[in-house]
Parts: structure tokens; sequence; C-alpha cells
């Protein structure tokens, strides 16, 4: 096959108005293009889910620009689950399950956890929110889920959240249930000194 | 058919070398046709015994022949291994094979690429399937590999599978980029883009969907991989990421891909109805056209395979809308074949049965297919074997009958022999009885709301699975008589003419048969 021109630059009695070194080198940027496009879309898919609430993924730490107006005329039922991820073997559940709030209201309440094991351990509690078309006017000011938990063996600990129903909420929404999954991230590194309060280890972005 | 190519190739003075180096080292489109062809065939064999496996099993209810975990690696193994390894290379051996003779090149434009991207996809399956054999056994998690069943809860071999996908992804986009700079550098003086053949044509748009969606798929096999192996949580809410964009990228990647399966296809049928009914083919441009929009469309489509799981209102609305879209270009083509065979002077030879069952079949599993679209209807359908009735419609009597009639149309420049028609015959109202018995009775057993990848069943589902599992058994003994018959052309034969179909046109035709080793070494002009 020696005859046949390998890089096709018109040499040969065949009609060549490109070279096969520009159509593999477009087709090489393009392949490069589309597994970058693969690994864009993770980030792309997150940002619309924030943007546009789907997925009953909640946003952010929420920072209040202005004090934010009590609608005292209306009340949101919000319900709060809690479950464990596979193989955590830690209590975990809402001290009041269903509490009734105004919107625009700060409302603070808590969860109990509890380390049974003999180890340290790691938890990190994912939120979802539904209905997802309400997960946009849900604000935390303050939330476990932002930070990583650490229980020591046998500690007992309550979880804050405080949150905001946006009074922007639509009218035919009267009732918003979260749930917490929490996940075992593993045991935890020996510490020096006994440390009571929640360590903070990283802050993921997916609320 | 290595026999064949032999014995003629002593008339030639550039012959190809001899033994097994020959097809080691081969840089010649036929020769590297012919392996494409032989390999898929091979993969076409075992990922059909995998599927007899399947119908034993649900021949009757109850847990009789394999276990579930096995069960479920054999639905898993047959999707993956069709899909990759038997319809995928059966067209790029063909687009071997006759690209370059349909556009007057001598070869394809990347000759030492195209060995590669061959023998690349042996080793890639060798991986895949030596999977059975380790500890924890094949994937289990359906051709899919959705997360987290893939990631958290598979099999170790999970990462071996990952492994081969990159291979053959590799493999296929090589063959993608020399398709591409084939049909766009080497075409015969005077012939146009207008002009192509619309093999050419269909075969140029896949590769630019090759190109597209093979990264997405090696992107979302190597998210798995980090997942499994180095920490990362792609697809693990407990560290941020998300399941469901599994399924977002993964059928950014799927939906094209059913396209690239079947669009080769389209191309090969409107060469086959035009030669079989002695009419040129009707609205050449507006086949072209139709192809391009198909291509478009399929990008904006791939949640429609997803609207269970929880996709907003509007996306399920926007996504239902574009996939009816897809019927519109479909139908341009549908009733373009139909055009063309209106008042032709039909001869039904083994390819054009093929082509004519491929039209009827495939608008078949083109309306389950808008059935499946309705996203209110699909809550019903979503995961019963309604879908699995559905998809074998469009791959079986669809790509596999297009690769059949292919096979047969051009049986004759390939081997310089003629074919047994009566056998052939045979072996086209074999299979069409029994892939209809196999996959008619899947539509009925997956609106009564039959699961799909399930190795038991409640008994009202026994008779239609009983006659589905008949259906099977037949469809897949018949395709032993097509090894025969393809190896009896291959070996001898009455001798073919330089174009053996009166209304076929193209210059794969002027060419002898069986076609030189070497041919258009100097161009044809077109006119």
């Amino acid at each position: 096959m020696a005859e046949t021109p390998e890089t096709g630059n018109g040499g040969g009695p065949h009609q060549a108005p490109r070279s096969n070194a520009r159509v593999v080198g477009w087709c090489l940027a393009g392949v490069v293009a589309m597994f970058g496009f693969g690994f864009a879309l993770v980030p792309l898919y997150d940002v619309f889910c924030e943007i546009t609430g789907i997925n009953g993924k909640t946003a952010g730490r929420y920072e209040a620009t202005s004090e934010l107006l009590s609608d005292r005329s209306r009340t949101v039922e919000v319900q709060f689950i809690a479950q464990n991820g596979p193989d955590m073997p830690w209590v975990f559940r809402p001290v009041v399950h269903s509490v009734r709030v105004h919107p625009g209201e700060p409302t603070q309440v808590a969860f109990y956890a509890e380390n049974p094991t003999a180890v340290g351990m790691i938890g990190q509690a994912v939120p979802s929110l539904a209905p997802a078309e309400g997960a946009l006017y849900f604000h935390k000011t303050e939330c476990f889920c932002f930070n990583q938990q650490t229980l020591a063996a046998g500690e007992v600990t309550e979880m804050p959240l405080v949150f905001i129903v946006d009074s922007a909420l639509p009218e035919h929404i009267t009732k918003l249930t979260l749930s917490y999954t929490l996940y075992d991230q593993g045991e935890a590194p020996v510490l020096s000194g006994r440390n009571s309060d929640p360590v903070v280890t990283t802050i993921i972005d997916n609320g | 058919m290595s026999a064949v190519i032999d014995t003629h190739a002593q008339d030639h003075h550039h012959g190809p070398a001899k033994g097994i180096t020959r097809w080691l080292y081969t840089t010649n489109h036929k020769d590297i046709g012919t392996m494409y062809l032989v390999f898929s065939f091979a993969m076409f064999l075992l990922g059909g015994t995998m599927a007899m496996v399947i119908r034993a099993e649900l021949f009757q209810p109850g847990l009789q022949i394999v276990e579930p975990e096995f069960f479920n690696q054999m639905t898993t193994m047959h999707g993956l291994i069709m899909v990759f390894g038997a319809v995928m290379p059966a067209f790029v051996g063909l687009a071997n094979w006759m690209l370059p003779m349909m556009i007057g090149a001598p070869d394809m434009a990347l000759p030492r690429m195209n060995n590669w991207s061959f023998w690349l996809l042996p080793c890639a399956f060798l991986i895949l399937v030596s999977t059975l054999f380790m500890s924890g056994g094949a994937p289990n998690f359906g051709w899919t590999f959705y997360a987290p069943l893939s990631t958290t809860y598979g099999p170790p071999s999970t990462t071996f599978f990952i492994f081969a996908v990159h291979i053959m992804g590799v493999s296929s986009i090589m063959g993608a980029i020399n398709v591409i700079a084939t049909i766009l550098n080497l075409r015969a003086p005077g012939m146009t883009l207008m002009k192509m053949p619309l093999f050419v044509w269909t075969w140029l748009i896949t590769a630019f969907l090759l190109i597209a969606v093979m990264p997405v798929l090696a992107g979302v096999v190597t998210m798995m991989l980090m997942d499994i192996n180095f920490g990362t949580s792609f697809f693990n809410a407990a560290g941020g990421g998300d399941p469901v964009l599994f399924q977002h990228v993964f059928w950014f990647f799927g939906h094209p891909e059913v396209y690239i399966m079947i669009l080769p296809a389209f191309g090969a049928v409107s060469h086959i109805i035009p030669a079989f009914a002695r009419k040129p083919l009707f609205g050449y441009a507006s086949m072209v056209y139709a192809v391009g929009a198909i291509a478009l469309l399929s990008f904006v489509v791939w949640a429609h395979h997803m609207f269970t799981v929880g996709v907003p209102l509007a996306g399920e609305l926007f996504f239902m809308y574009a996939t009816m879209l897809i019927a519109v270009p479909t139908g341009v083509k549908v009733f373009n074949w139909v055009a063309t065979m209106f008042r032709g002077a039909m001869t039904f030879e083994a390819p054009m049965l093929f082509a004519v069952a491929f039209v009827i079949l495939f608008t078949i599993g083109g309306f389950s297919g808008l059935m499946l679209a309705i996203a209110p209807a699909d809550f019903q359908y979503h995961d019963t074997y309604f879908v699995v009735a559905h998809f074998h419609y469009v791959l079986v009597p669809g790509a596999i009958f297009g690769i059949f009639a292919s096979a047969y149309f051009w049986l004759p420049k390939w081997t310089g022999n003629m074919y047994d028609e009566t056998l052939a015959k045979t072996h086209f109202w074999l299979s069409f009885v029994g892939m209809n018995l196999a996959f008619f009775p899947m539509h009925f057993l997956g609106l009564a709301g039959m699961p799909r990848r399930i190795p038991d069943y409640a008994l009202q589902f026994a008779d239609f699975n009983m006659v589905s599992s008949i259906g099977a058994f037949m469809f897949g003994a018949t395709q032993l008589l097509f090894l025969f018959i393809v190896v009896k052309c291959a070996r001898g034969g009455e001798k073919a003419p330089a174009k053996p179909w009166d209304g076929a046109e193209g210059l794969e035709w002027t060419l002898p048969s069986p076609a030189p080793y070497h041919t258009f070494t100097t161009p044809p002009e077109v006119k």
C-alpha cells in the first residue's frame, strides 16, 4: 500500500483539497473538545440544578442582604426527614419532625446525632427538598450540612439548622419536606484534645 | 472469505502477503473490511449465544437453568457485545470495503491507522469477555451501566469493563476519523458532495456522530473509574455528586449511539431498494437532509430515556416534542423508499427481501418509539418488555437486517461468486418469522407489566414468553445458515459478473468481480 499517500497533500493522482493531517487535526480537536465537554457537564449540571432548583438541590449558605419581611398571613408546614446512607451506623433523627412557620421568619431546628460505635467517625449530611419547585425558596442561613461532622466514639450531639422560607414561595405550596441523608465519610483522625464541637473539615458546595 | 481473495490475488503483481502476517500487518481496506466483518459475525454469534441463555431461562417461569446473578451478566454482556462488538464493527467493515470503491479511491486515507483500529477491537473484547471468568463475575448492571449500580455495587471486574470500553472507544474514533478523511480527501474528480452515494453520506454523518459522542462515553466511564478507584464522587451523593448526572452524561452519548447503529443501514438500503426496483432513488437530496436532521436532533432528545427520574414538567415536554420531531425526517426516508418502490419493476432477491423487511419492521420499531416518547405514557412502559421489544425492533430488523441485505448485495463483488439464492431466501424467511415471533410478543408482555432484566416472572406472562423463546431459538439457529451461505459463496459457486444486479448503480459495479486487491489506483472520472 505504499502508493497510497499517507498525508495526501495533493501529490497523488487524486484531488486532495485538504491534507489528511489537517482533517485528522480537526477531528482530534473535536474528540478532545467532546471529552472535555463530558466533564464540563458535571459543573454545568450542578449550576443548572441550582438555578432551576431541579432535583431538590437547595442552595448553599444564604446571606440575607436585607431584612426579609415576615408574611404572617401565611403558614407553611416544614417537615424533616433523616435517614442513613449505606452502612452508616449513627443514630440520626430530627428533634422535631415538623414545624409550622411564616414565610420570611428565621427558624431554628435541630437534628439529633449519636455515634454508637467505638471509633470516632466523620459524617456528611446531604439535603434534598420536595417538592423540587420549592427548593429555590428554601434558604439555610446555618446548617450542619455545610460541613462534615465528626463525632467521637459514643458522642451525642444536636446539630443546628436555621432556615428561612422565602415569602415569594408560590401560593400553591403549603408543605415542604426537607430530607437529610447522612453518609459515612470514614474514621475520624485521632484528635489530640477532646473536642465536642463538630469539627469543620471540608466545605463542600452542594449545600 | 480469505480463500477467495488468496486465489485471485495471484492475478495482480501487488498481491497480498501470505500467512498470518498478511492479516496482522495489512493496510488494505478490503482485508481490513473482511476482518471487521468476520470479527463482528463472531461477536454476533457470541452475543447471540448469550441471548439464547436468556431466552432459555425465560422459556418457563421459575428459575431453571442459570442463577439470577449469571442471568444479569448475560443480559449485560449480550447488550454490550451486540452494540459494540457486532453492529458497530459490521458497519465499519462495510465502510472499509465499500467507501473507497464507491468514491473511486485506492484505499482508505489512513491505512495504517485503519489496521490499528481493527486490531484494538479483539483486544478490547478479549478483556470484556474475560470478565466472565473473574471472581465476582462479569458486569451485571445492564449495558447502560447506571451508577451507583455499576460504581458502588458493581463487581470487581467493572474496572476491566471500563478499560475495554476505553479501547473500543479509541478504535471507533480512529475508524471515524479515517472515514471522514477518506470521504473528504479521496473522492474521484467530479464527485461533488451531492453526487456521493447515500451509503457514503450516511457514513460521513455517522462518523461525525462518533467523534462527537464516543469521547463522552469515554468521559463517563472515566468518571466511573475515578469514583470506583480514586475516591471521587461524580455519582456519589455522599460526596456531593449525583447518580442522575450519570444518566444525563450516559444518554448524551447513548441516544446518538442508536443513530450510529442505524444510519449506515439507511444508506445501504437506499442503494438496495433502487437496484431491485430498477428505478433511481426517489428524493436523493431530501434523503441527505433527512439524515443530517436526524443526526442533529439526536443530540437534544437524550432525556426521553429518563422521564421517570424526576425531570421537571418543562423538560418532559421539551424532550417529548423533540423526540417526536425525529419522526418527521425518518418519515421522509420511509416515504422515499416506498416511493422508490412504487411502480418499480421489482424483483425479490435476498438483499431486496431484507431491505423491504427493513422498511416495514423498522417502521414498526419507530412507531413503538413514538409511543415511548409520550412522557405520561412512558411511566407505564418504562423498564418493561415494551422497551425491549421497541429497541430490538429497531436493531434486529433495522441494523442487522440492513447488514444482511448489504452482505448479500455486495457478496458477489467481494467473493466473485453468486451466493446460493435459495438458501439465502430460506435464511431470510426463517429470520423474518423467528425475529417476529421472538420480539412481537414482548410488546404485549411489556404492556401487561412484565419488567425487563429479570430471570423469573409472574405466571400470567408464561405463554408469550414461551412463544418469544421459540422464536428466539429459531432466529438464533438460522444465523448458522447465514454462516454456511457465506462460506459456500466464498469457496465457489456461479461466477458473478461485474454488475450482478440489473438496477444497481455506483462506481463499485464498474470494477470486476471479485474486486481486485487494488482498485482505482487511477481515479475514475465522475461526470
